[in-house]
């Protein structure tokens, strides 16, 4: 028996969101008695993965196969799988992503398993109970969930497990090859295109938050938004307003029907705060919202608030945080 | 071309959110039920395919009677029938089952859905139906057309990008946005969903694989603090000392 953890990679290196589930997997097996492996799939090298040590993880099962590179759900989910059976895995762990909780829905009807996405908690684990604790009604609540099957799969939600690194501590790595065939990239997409992400930092897995809504005026103004966003190597993101009228992607657009996003530290320039808003945002630990009206509904859900004009507050900060020593 | 489009009953994205009975149970008192914003891509964009291509659109729901309001709006939105399951949708995999065998007796070319439903957040029925019937599920998708009338190209997100799909019928998809503009229903439409087809068929008897026990809320923040415009910069200073999120 054993705790299976499924780590993505990204140009070379292991994605933030997998290390998350690599500390949650490993801390599950430990509660356990056991051991945690991973699997790796795709674009990440060696060293990365015995670098998985420092996360608790004893062994990395690596599939090096080159069409594995680019996610195709059929093949991942065979390889997965492949490996569970080998480690005779009763818990796998995943990040909440759209390639996790897509792999995880579909090993839980290959397994057999209970699956539970979104889960912000290690489990509690009490005589044959397992119950996992997972956000629901779009942040607004959480529930806790008995996983009633013998095999257990988890989707992390991210940025709610704090990595561990125990410097030094190496994991073996070894291969694994499931076999695949051709018919198992028959989904295999066309044609995969990356955002520029030349301010660097991925929304989905940003620390740092810079957001800014129908408040800011008009795109010419989002210089200022960019500008804070690089000082604090901080994401951007917006209101679905703004989206919507095209002054921005609507792969920026956070709330209960964009991206859910959970930073350490979230700032809303311009944005009233309405409860879809609130719904994609409000598990960020520290939110700072500045906002013309005092009366914006925004700074109940805030921690800090300034009440201004945006494109004048804006500058101000930009300048305080060039001033802070990195 | 018939399309299978799957909708679920949700409280209303500004409802507040409480529960009963030592929190076991969630609080349906004054909460206004409307259908899943993310299932109204999925719909919107069905109907648009069939008026582009000719064929029918079936809505499915997975649901108790209370549900049925919705699913009428559904159809005055322009779905052709309805077929509600008539079961309490325990869980994603119950869901999956049921929507699974609606689909195999309907013989579908296209099984569309919302990428997730606002209440549970599950993000997880459309690739466990894509795998009970072992034809691609493809999600979450914001774009979705046809090739030719055996094929479809959509365009899913990834983390930090995008891939571009193209799959033989039949298959999943869920829907996001900005896959279309959802529409509204309008008088005529009203009127002629009255007289729908909307039919109820008992669940097979699939088991759930997980037990909802208990409810809570978030902590409360404790209130917030204001710095003066004049002073703004004060804040980073704040984040860094105080917060220490810098
Ligand atoms: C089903 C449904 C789903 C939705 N999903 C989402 C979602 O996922 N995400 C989302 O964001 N919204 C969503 N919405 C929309 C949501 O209800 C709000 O309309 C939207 O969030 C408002 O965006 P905003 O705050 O940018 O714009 P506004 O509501 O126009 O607010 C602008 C704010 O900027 C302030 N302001 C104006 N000028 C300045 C200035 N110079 N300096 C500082 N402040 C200024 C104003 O006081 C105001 O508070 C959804 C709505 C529905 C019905």
């Amino acid at each position: 028996m054993s705790v299976l953890v499924f780590v993505e990679g990204l140009n070379g290196e292991i994605k933030k969101s997998s290390l998350e589930a690599a500390t949650y997997g490993s801390q599950v097996a430990q509660a356990m008695g056991t051991s945690a492996t991973a699997v790796a799939i795709g674009d990440v090298n060696e060293d990365a993965l015995s670098r998985l040590g420092e996360q608790g993880i004893s062994k990395v099962l690596y599939d090096a196969d080159d069409r594995l590179k680019q996610f195709v759900a059929d093949a991942y989910v065979k390889v997965i799988a492949k490996a569970a059976q080998q480690e005779n895995a009763k818990v796998l762990v995943f990040s909440n992503s759209n390639i996790g909780a897509a792999v995880g829905s579909k090993l839980a009807v290959r397994l057999n398993g209970s699956l539970a996405t979104n889960v912000t908690e290690l489990p509690k684990i009490d005589g044959g109970n397992f119950t996992v604790t997972r956000g629901v009604f779009s942040g607004k609540a959480f529930a806790d969930v008995n996983l009633t099957s013998d095999v257990k799969i988890i989707a992390v939600k991210k940025n709610s497990t704090d990595i561990i690194s125990n410097a030094g501590s190496t994991a073996t790595v070894e291969k694994l090859s499931a076999d695949l065939a051709d018919a198992d990239f028959a989904s295999a997409p066309k044609e995969t295109v990356m955002q520029d992400t030349s301010g660097g930092v991925l929304l989905q897995e940003a620390e740092i938050v810079v957001s800014g809504g129908r408040g800011m005026k008009g795109p010419e103004n989002w210089h200022l938004i960019e500008e804070l966003a690089k000082e604090l190597g901080a994401a951007t993101a917006c209101s679905k307003p703004v989206s919507d009228i095209g002054w921005r992607p609507h792969h920026e657009h956070v709330g209960q029907t964009g991206i859910t996003v959970s930073p350490n530290l979230y700032i809303a320039a311009g944005i009233s705060g309405a409860i879809q808003h609130l719904a994609g945002v409000n598990s960020s630990k520290v939110i700072v919202v500045i906002n013309k009206d005092p009366e914006a509904p925004f700074f109940k859900a805030a921690d800090y608030g300034i009440v201004g004009d945006a494109l004048e507050v804006l500058p101000k900060l930009i300048e305080a945080a060039k001033a802070l020593d990195k | 071309m018939k399309i299978l489009v799957c909708i679920s009953n949700v409280p209303d994205t500004t409802s507040k959110i409480n529960f009963t009975g030592d929190n076991k149970n969630f609080d349906k008192n004054g909460v206004q039920y409307v259908i899943n914003p993310w299932d109204e891509y999925a719909l919107t964009r069905a109907i648009e395919l069939k008026e582009a291509k000719g064929g029918s659109v079936t809505v499915l729901n997975v649901g108790e009677a209370d549900a049925e309001p919705n699913i009428r709006k559904a159809l005055a939105i322009g779905a052709d029938d309805a077929i509600r399951v008539n079961a309490h949708p325990k869980d994603a995999y119950f869901v999956a089952q049921q929507i699974t065998a609606v689909a195999k007796e309907g013989g579908y070319d296209m099984i569309l859905m919302g990428k997730e439903s606002i209440d549970y957040n599950g993000f997880q029925v459309h690739n466990m139906v894509g795998e009970m019937m072992g034809i691609p599920s493809v999600t979450p998708a914001f774009k979705l057309d046809m090739v030719d009338d055996s094929t479809a190209r959509l365009e899913r997100e990834i983390e930090g990008g995008k891939e571009v799909v193209e799959v033989k019928l039949p298959f999943v998809a869920s829907a996001q946005q900005p896959m279309c503009e959802p529409r509204i229903p309008n008088m005529r439409g009203i009127m002629t969903a009255r007289t729908k087809p909307l039919k109820v068929v008992e669940p097979t008897g699939a088991e759930a694989k997980s037990e909802y026990v208990n409810y809570s809320k978030p902590e409360k923040k404790s209130g917030v603090k204001m710095i003066d415009a004049e002073n703004a910069g004060e804040v980073i200073k704040l984040l860094r000392n105080e917060a220490k999120v810098l």
